[in-house]
């Protein structure tokens, strides 16, 4: 009897195993290899032969040692990176839950708007931001348009007056710096949250009634409400969005594009197999970290 | 006459403070009543200025896309073109070659789409209902592929496809300019079969949550009845899957139609990708039509913009009403 129902166990494993396999097969092949490849990559001189293959001298730590003390860009590119990721990524969040949150209401045209919404999504494509870029800094005229850029902001605000207004209140200057900032990049910001609103709305819903029921009753404002209904209940949430912007903001970071470009067109494979490892390493450190600090503070309803 | 004066006044105060209770009421009723307005107003302004914020650029190109080239250059013209004309939607098109390009990239995309849903979804319902060994450790890795940018992965890659060996005829050829699976859409197919795809694992991810919070009573009723694994899962676990696979449809379509680093990782032909079209479209029509006045190239390049967005826009406003539905009651959420 008992090895029998073993043996459907196993039929059972076995089955899954069958279901999972193309995965299985694929994440041995491209991932779990090409891992170690660009590991051994990185520790080695890479020169591609005419056949097609590639030869491999082994050069020790070299290729880190130049990453991140030789080349010119390599150091400053990959910490403005990280420091962008980290200044907007709080931001991302609070945004996206606020809007959530707004979305979630009942209103007229609601559809209309969470519609509007998602628009980002589909209009943040590399392609099309590149060829605006592009444009926009063939009429302004190369440095021109870096200066220009710097000075004003894409959303079309006042930061000057906004600057003046602040520092007169005497807010601390970082304070101000990063509120401006904000400001600044506010369409930035609203065009890397699409995903997000999307997912803490998912998270909204999934609120059981019943909890807003008893919090009425017990005569909470709603106030009270968000910080001991709503706000708990999100929070796994948002450990996955923060997961996920720090991802996806650090795929679009200017160190993928170097790495890309140190690869393709001058050829150092190994030089950027240590590049693409150090920032992966890096952004893996962030990740832990900010995923510890988030985690410590979630609630798990079940 | 000063006491009548005062004996009112006592009067009224004696009123006064009977209707207190019923004033306060009354000012508590008004003030909230205040309130809910002053905070639809609040939302509404919100509302409006945030999707004026989405939508200001989507605004400017649509109306520059229909400038003729007087308007361009006529300060007057801010928004609405004066000699509106389709002329600039008819050279982006021909120099993007827009009907075959389109045609070729949506059967890309949608055959992605395709295999996308079926390897995710059966990987998925794979690890929400069976038990074998190391499953936490694979379902960790499952996770592992999410966070780990693929750039990282990208030059082994690169090079296996470069020399995906497979009919001896790679060595005949070198360089990217070689005819090998770089170039073509193939490595992206089989990246896609084997799971591997883009974003492939959220969407593992999305169907494992779905597949786990169904119930699973359905099963065994099916598998009393006589039911395969593979039939139960195709036939009865798949059906009930629409709304996770309305939401993986929809993302897949849409990261898959914009991306750019595939596309360029495996070099393939600007013929069958929209996004690498219109990247080089402001190279293209400086170059053939020649204008060299980025100012005019650019209403060009808007037209081509409003051309590649629009089949993807379309799709959402037919998916939309399904797409919110499916989302919030998809796996997304744990």
């Amino acid at each position: 009897m008992k090895s029998k129902k073993l043996t459907l166990m196993q039929k059972r494993a076995l089955t899954g195993l069958i279901f999972i396999s193309p995965w299985l097969v694929g994440f041995i092949v491209f991932y779990l290899v090409s891992l170690i490849k660009t590991i051994q990559f990185s520790l080695c001189k890479v020169s591609v032969a005419d056949t097609g293959g590639y030869a491999l001298a082994f050069k020790g730590l070299s290729n880190f040692k130049y990453a991140l003390f030789q080349d010119a860009d390599f150091n400053q590119i990959l910490v403005n990176s990280v420091i962008g990721m980290l200044v907007d990524m709080p931001l991302i969040i609070f945004f996206s839950l606020f809007m959530a949150i707004l979305l979630n209401q009942k209103f007229k045209g609601r559809t209309i708007v969470r519609a509007i919404f998602f628009i980002p999504v589909i209009m943040n494509a590399g392609a099309i931001n590149d060829a605006l870029e592009l444009a926009r800094q063939l009429i302004a005229g190369g440095l021109s348009a870096v200066a220009s850029d710097a000075g004003t902001s894409s959303s079309g605000v006042n930061v000057y007056f906004l600057f003046d207004t602040f520092s007169e209140l005497g807010i601390p200057r970082g304070l101000i710096d990063y509120i401006i900032g904000a400001v600044s990049r506010s369409y930035d910001i609203v065009r890397a949250s699409g995903v997000q609103i999307i997912i803490f709305l998912a998270a909204l819903q999934s609120v059981p009634g019943s909890l807003y029921e008893v919090s009425k009753i017990e005569g909470a404002t709603a106030y009270e409400t968000f910080w001991k209904v709503t706000f708990p209940m999100v929070t796994p949430l948002i450990l996955t969005n923060v997961v996920y912007t720090i991802v996806d903001s650090f795929v679009t970071s200017d160190v993928v594009d170097m790495a890309y470009k140190v690869a393709i067109t001058d050829h150092k494979y190994g030089i950027s197999s240590a590049m693409s490892l150090l920032s992966t390493g890096v952004v893996s450190i962030v990740l832990i970290i900010v995923g510890i600090l988030v985690s410590r503070k979630t609630f798990y309803y079940n | 006459m000063e006491l009548i004066e005062k004996m009112k006044q006592s009067k009224d105060s004696i009123k006064l403070f009977a209707n207190s209770s019923n004033r306060v009421n009354e000012q508590k009723k008004l003030l909230s009543k205040t309130k809910r307005i002053l905070l639809n107003v609040l939302r509404f302004i919100l509302i409006v200025g945030i999707s004026y914020i989405i939508l200001s650029p989507l605004i400017t190109i649509i109306s520059r896309s229909f400038f003729s080239a007087e308007d361009v250059y006529n300060p007057l013209v801010l928004l609405l073109p004066i000699n509106p004309t389709l002329e600039n939607f008819r050279i982006a098109a021909s120099r993007m070659s827009y009907v075959s390009t389109l045609t070729s990239t949506i059967i890309y995309v949608l055959s992605l789409m395709l295999i996308q849903l079926f390897i995710c979804s059966m990987v998925g319902y794979g690890f929400a209902r069976f038990n074998f060994p190391f499953k936490k450790l694979l379902f960790a890795c499952v996770i592992f592929t999410i966070i780990i940018p693929t750039h990282t992965i990208m030059l082994p890659i690169y090079m296996h496809f470069r020399k995906f060996d497979l009919f001896g005829l790679v060595q005949l050829f070198t360089g990217k300019d070689g005819i090998n699976l770089l170039s073509t859409r193939v490595p992206m197919y089989i990246m896609t079969i084997f799971g591997c795809g883009l974003r492939s694992g959220l969407y593992i991810y999305i169907f494992n949550q779905f597949f786990r919070g169904l119930p699973k009573e359905i099963e065994e009723a099916a598998f009393i009845d006589g039911a395969g694994s593979f039939y139960t899962y195709f036939r009865i676990m798949l059906v009930n899957a629409i709304p996770s696979i309305i939401t993986v449809s929809v993302f897949s379509i849409v990261w898959q139609y914009n991306d750019m680093f595939y596309s360029k990782l495996f070099s393939i032909k600007a013929d069958y990708s929209m996004s690498i079209k219109i990247s080089t479209l402001q190279a293209t029509i400086q170059n053939m039509d020649k204008i060299t006045d980025p100012k005019l190239a650019q209403i060009y390049l808007y037209a081509g913009i409003v051309l590649t967005v629009l089949p993807v826009v379309l799709m959402y406003i037919g998916l939309q009403k399904y797409f919110m539905e499916g989302v919030e009651r998809s796996g997304i959420v744990g």
